[in-house]
């Protein structure tokens, strides 16, 4: 973690190229958290399919550090299965992106309690 | 290399290359320190005396009234405490939408004793005059008002405020970082006792303000040491910043402030033409180089992110571009909601600043807020 204001390549890279930014429609589970006073609102939405994350994407309202945020967590838990998706922490985001400034550490841990949430709204249908 | 739109002058400036020319003869051929008596000593005191007589006639003082500092902020601190020092007690007026150099060190002082308000300003920014009025007490020593807002270019009617302050023989101080340059300064017509100026901001170098403190009026020094500066002032003067200041003041053209107006206001007009925007600050009585607009559903730090790939510098006034994770004292004062601050995005533009460059944002802007918006949970 650095106390500096600076993104790293990867953040960037991810950012510019967001592959998971989407609505879905036939979604299995979705949920929101953030607030938009606070400058941060994560929306995701997930398919899930024989205990798989099938796909995942979602909305996000924030800064590079949220989308940022959003595209890695979302890479790193498409196509696993719930067990292991739920395993995947915020410190898991934080390694994938490189690296990133403290006062940002905060979005990595809302888009997985959006996650979280998510699992819990799918948990109570199914 | 690609070529970069910097439109983020209100930050700082490209220092001019004249300017940095003339620097460069004060840092390798110039370079006596100007207490020295021998002759590298003396052309350098000559240089130094020679600017201060550039920037004095540029806002009608006196040469004897310019004060070098290191910058915009140490002006600031010496006005503000200089007067607090000198009265050991009292109160100072300021007030919302000030720069932190003037906000935190009037806040500081009152855990040194002396007590502070803080003037309310309208949805433009203009601050309240009757507040300002009813605020005066007997043991108000300082009135801190700046000339021109950095983030909404708002410009305020200094006159006005300078004569209500003389009327009630008060000290009066503007932040004229801003406006420097832009709006002509007539210190015998504002009736400001003390202004603070910098370099940077008008394609001059960092690490050099002025402090204009009219004549006397008594301010405690805050750096001691030699007798520089007139006493108030220690240190050995930064010649070479000394230098390439006056150059930047010599080069203040009206052109350049019509021309910036013009190009300001095709991207005000541009801009707006987006659904759900909103320009922050008034449109008149605005400075020539400034642009600051809302966009609904998205975060400006993302549109700065998105601007910065096509190769334009911008700034936001949002939370997330803050290491305090507040959005803007400014855009708070004049009544945005906290996601409008969030959402917004200031374009400052210099006198090196291009109509080509102005076509190029209103061409790559308005698809990054469609994308950002796409991305929303808000529609």
């Amino acid at each position: 973690m650095t106390d500096q204001f600076t993104y790293s390549k990867k953040v960037m890279e991810y950012f510019k190229n967001p592959k998971f930014s989407r609505e879905m429609k036939n979604y299995d589970a979705v949920a929101e958290l953030g607030n938009v006073k606070c400058g941060d609102v994560f929306r995701i939405f997930l398919k899930i399919k024989n205990n798989k994350i099938e796909d995942i994407s979602y909305l996000s309202y924030g800064c590079m550090a949220a989308i940022s945020a959003c595209e890695s967590f979302c890479r790193l838990i498409k196509g696993k299965t719930i067990e292991k998706a739920k395993k995947i922490s915020y410190e898991d985001i934080r390694k994938d992106l490189g690296d990133l400034p403290i006062f940002k550490i905060h979005c990595t841990m809302m888009v997985v309690e959006t996650f979280k949430k998510a699992m819990e709204n799918y948990e109570k249908k199914h | 290399m690609r070529n970069i739109i910097y439109l983020d002058n209100g930050s700082t400036t490209m220092v001019d290359p004249k300017v940095a020319d003339k620097i460069m003869i004060y840092m390798t051929e110039k370079y006596g320190n100007a207490s020295s008596l021998h002759q590298k000593g003396q052309e350098t005191k000559m240089a130094l005396e020679e600017s201060r007589l550039v920037i004095a006639k540029s806002i009608n003082s006196k040469p004897s009234e310019i004060v070098f500092t290191s910058g915009g902020s140490e002006a600031n601190n010496l006005a503000i405490k200089g007067v607090a020092y000198m009265h050991k007690k009292g109160h100072i007026i300021t007030s919302a939408i000030e720069h932190p150099s003037v906000l935190e060190t009037v806040k500081g002082l009152k855990d040194q004793g002396f007590d502070f308000s803080i003037i309310k300003v309208d949805k433009d920014g203009f601050i309240d005059i009757e507040q300002l009025k009813n605020e005066i007490r007997n043991d108000t020593i300082l009135v801190s008002i700046m000339h021109a807002n950095n983030e909404i270019g708002t410009i305020q009617d200094i006159e006005l405020i300078g004569k209500i302050c003389k009327d009630k023989k008060i000290l009066s101080h503007t932040d004229a970082v801003q406006s420097y340059s832009k709006i002509p300064i007539d210190v015998k017509k504002i009736n400001v006792d003390l202004v603070s100026l910098n370099a940077h901001k008008l394609h001059g170098p960092k690490g050099i303000g002025v402090l204009f403190i009219k004549e006397g009026t008594k301010i405690k020094r805050l750096i001691d040491g030699g007798n520089q500066e007139i006493k108030l002032r220690a240190g050995t003067e930064n010649i070479p910043g000394i230098v390439g200041f006056a150059e930047a003041v010599k080069s203040i053209s009206n052109s350049d402030i019509k021309r910036m107006e013009k190009l300001r206001d095709k991207l005000i007009d541009g801009i707006l033409k987006i659904k759900d925007t909103r320009l922050n600050g008034p449109r008149e009585k605005r400075l020539c180089n400034n642009v600051n607009i809302s966009f609904k559903f998205v975060e400006g730090e993302a549109i700065g992110g998105y601007l910065d790939a096509e190769g334009i510098c911008s700034s936001t006034g949002s939370a997330c571009s803050s290491k305090s994770l507040e959005p803007s004292h400014v855009l708070m004062a004049l009544g945005l909601k906290e996601e409008d601050a969030h959402g917004s995005l200031r374009l400052t533009l210099g006198k090196f600043t291009t109509e080509k460059e102005i076509d190029f944002v209103l061409q790559k802007l308005p698809g990054i807020i469609e994308k950002l918006r796409r991305m929303s949970p808000f529609k």
